[in-house]
């Protein structure tokens, strides 16, 4: 994954992390994320067991003393790597995370959606509510606006080159997020997507952590 | 054993012409200012007020075509101004390291961390520590070792053979900070008649009890900690000596939302010397527990706070060979979570017998995609005159190092 930050005045940092994943039934994704770029953190790597409703498991590897931190996951607004996107914006998305309701239909940019308002159920969001519309026919989220503790419009997120792989998972290729208050903006490009790839639970421990490259 | 440059220069290069093809390499060039704010002791003439210093840390990954076998191999130089100890080498990591099924083995030059606490760090005793590299004492040496790690359903058990040991290191006479007279790394003895090749082994068992996490261990052999002999009629410089010990350790960390609870504890059955250098047996009890709460978007803004404390505890009281026995830290840790990654932490620790304060700040920033800028300031402050930190008391610095990574 390659995220592209940019602030106000155009100025751009990019940043590279392999991801890894583990779809567990009934709770939230195992996940491990490896920092390539920027160079100066590279080797970094975070593990997390993310829940639904209960407090996300996270802990971090810091190659250069070879520690593993387990760390405090109050901090779901906060930004990931200085990016756009939030920690709750990335982390894995599961039914039980927001309390739901309709609104109506639209057409965005020609596709038929539903327009869905969802509530965060879980302590600490950094948001009140986000609008999101959600792609009639395949069921997949084309756009999300977010509205901060204020209830004021603070981001809105963009999937742009949807492909669907093994004939069932429809993947962005691009999620762009702006936000409205500061004028900054990431975009989070995706490539090399694999699945099925025979990870288990094992490769999601504090010694997998350890390994991770 | 002095790994001298000319050796690691060569090392370097074999590794160069053996590993051409399919290669990772990374790592860092960072050139360092150290300014020391007051002049040197009277009886450290051979001392200078600014030390320029370049170093270099290259590591090599080699997947070698497998999802369980690798070889890393990461060495280290520094070049310093004038202190011919800190200009210095080190392979903090040469090693082979295959997983199996359920256990994984680890081969060769490598470096372990124990341990959960931020003021010191009692538990971690598998590598030496570099310790004319900072301070702090977080920059380690290579140890070789052949280690086994088991996964099991009660937890992981790592199983460490150790064969053969690395002394501290010590900075030279014309180097600063350091203690007065200077420690002279050519006069060593050792309590084990195999000298540096005694057989070291250590065990350590950890698990995770969802918010809770425990680690137990048990180290017998050389102490990485050294005890020091007064200059004899025909020296004036301190002399060391390696004792034998045996440690069993504890560290445990509560996490719950906003806060750490962390614990570190050791038990150590070793050799200590009295004032006259004559060697006694010595039990003895140190621990460091403390907490970490963090703020999460202050003022409203994107930056977090943390708050540290930590106390220091050494049964031996000032009789202690530890420089913490009855001290307390209190930090602060400031995130940006910005773009360029700037952060903060600024710590005392406070000896609450002699009212001894260590100062530092530490407050690094990133720039230009591939660069980044550390600032430390360390103070050694109202230093008692008995004091094992004797020596350092006109040792303030301020440091600013400039990496570029690649």
């Amino acid at each position: 994954m390659k995220m592209i930050l940019k602030n106000k005045q155009g100025q751009t940092n990019s940043r590279e992390v392999h991801v890894k994943t583990l779809e567990v039934i009934g709770d939230g994704d195992l996940g491990l994320s490896i920092f390539n770029t920027p160079k100066d953190i590279k080797g970094t790597a975070s593990l997390t067991y993310s829940h639904a409703l209960k407090p996300d498991e996270q802990w971090l590897y810091l190659p250069a003393l070879k520690r593993v931190k387990r760390i405090s996951s109050k901090n779901k607004s906060g930004p990931f790597m200085g990016s756009e996107f939030a920690y709750e914006d990335i982390s894995s998305q599961e039914v039980a995370k927001y309390t739901y309701k309709y609104i109506n239909d639209e057409i965005l940019n020609g596709i038929d959606c539903f327009v869905v308002e969802r509530y965060p159920a879980y302590k600490h969001s950094g948001y009140t509510r986000q609008v999101a519309w959600v792609n009639k026919q395949e069921y997949r989220a084309e756009k999300i606006d977010f509205y901060d503790r204020k209830n004021v419009l603070l981001k809105t997120l963009t999937y742009t080159g949807y492909q669907q792989y093994l004939n069932k998972f429809w993947r962005a290729d691009e999620m762009y997020m702006t936000n409205h208050q500061t004028g900054k903006s990431t975009t989070l490009s995706w490539d090399d997507y694999q699945f099925k790839t025979g990870l288990t639970e094992k490769d999601f421990n504090r010694n997998s952590l350890k390994r991770a490259k | 054993m002095k790994i001298k440059l000319k050796a690691i220069l060569t090392v370097t290069t074999l590794a160069l012409t053996s590993f051409q093809s399919m290669a990772d390499w990374s790592g860092d060039i960072t050139l360092q200012d150290r300014y020391f704010l007051h002049d040197p002791l009277p009886q450290n003439p051979q001392q200078h007020n600014n030390y320029l210093s370049i170093s270099s840390e290259i590591e090599y990954y080699n997947d070698l075509d497998s999802d369980n076998k690798s070889i890393t191999f990461t060495p280290f130089v520094r070049i310093d101004q004038y202190d011919d100890e800190r200009t210095h080498g080190d392979i903090r990591e040469l090693q082979y390291q295959q997983v199996f099924d359920s256990w994984e083995l680890r081969l060769g030059i490598s470096k372990v961390y124990w341990g959960v606490t931020e003021s010191q760090h009692l538990v971690d005793v598998i590598n030496q520590t570099d310790n004319v590299e900072n301070t702090d004492g977080e920059d380690k040496l290579g140890q070789p070792m052949i280690k086994a790690s088991f996964e099991r359903d009660w937890g992981t058990v790592d199983v460490f053979i150790l064969p053969y040991f690395r002394e501290r290191t010590f900075q030279d006479v014309d180097g600063r900070p350091r203690s007065s007279p200077a420690v002279d790394t050519d006069q060593v003895d050792y309590e084990s008649t195999d000298n540096e090749q005694n057989i070291d082994y250590a065990m350590r068992w950890f698990r995770y009890f969802g918010d809770l996490e425990i680690g137990l261990a048990y180290f017998n052999g050389t102490s990485r900690e050294p005890l020091f002999r007064r200059p004899t009629n025909n020296t004036n410089s301190l002399s060391l000596y390696y004792p034998q010990m045996q440690q069993a350790s504890i560290d445990a960390q509560l996490t719950t939302e906003e806060w750490l609870w962390k614990f570190e504890a050791i038990a150590r059955d070793w050799q200590n010397n009295d004032s006259n250098d004559q060697l006694f047996d010595e039990q003895f009890f140190a621990m460091t527990g403390g907490f970490e709460y963090t703020f999460v978007g202050v003022f409203e803004s994107d930056a977090d706070i943390g708050l540290v404390s930590e106390y220091l505890y050494d049964n031996r009281g000032e009789e202690a060979t530890a420089i913490f026995q009855n001290d307390i830290m209190m930090g602060l840790r400031l995130a940006m979570n910005d773009a360029d990654s700037s952060e903060a932490l600024f710590g005392v620790i406070y000896d609450l017998d002699n009212q001894e304060r260590l100062i530092s700040l530490e407050a690094s920033t990133r720039f230009a995609e591939s660069w980044t800028a550390t600032l430390e300031i360390r103070g050694f402050n109202n230093i008692h005159r008995l004091s094992r930190l004797k020596g350092i008391e006109e040792d303030d610095f301020v440091q600013l190092d400039i990496a570029y990574y690649f």
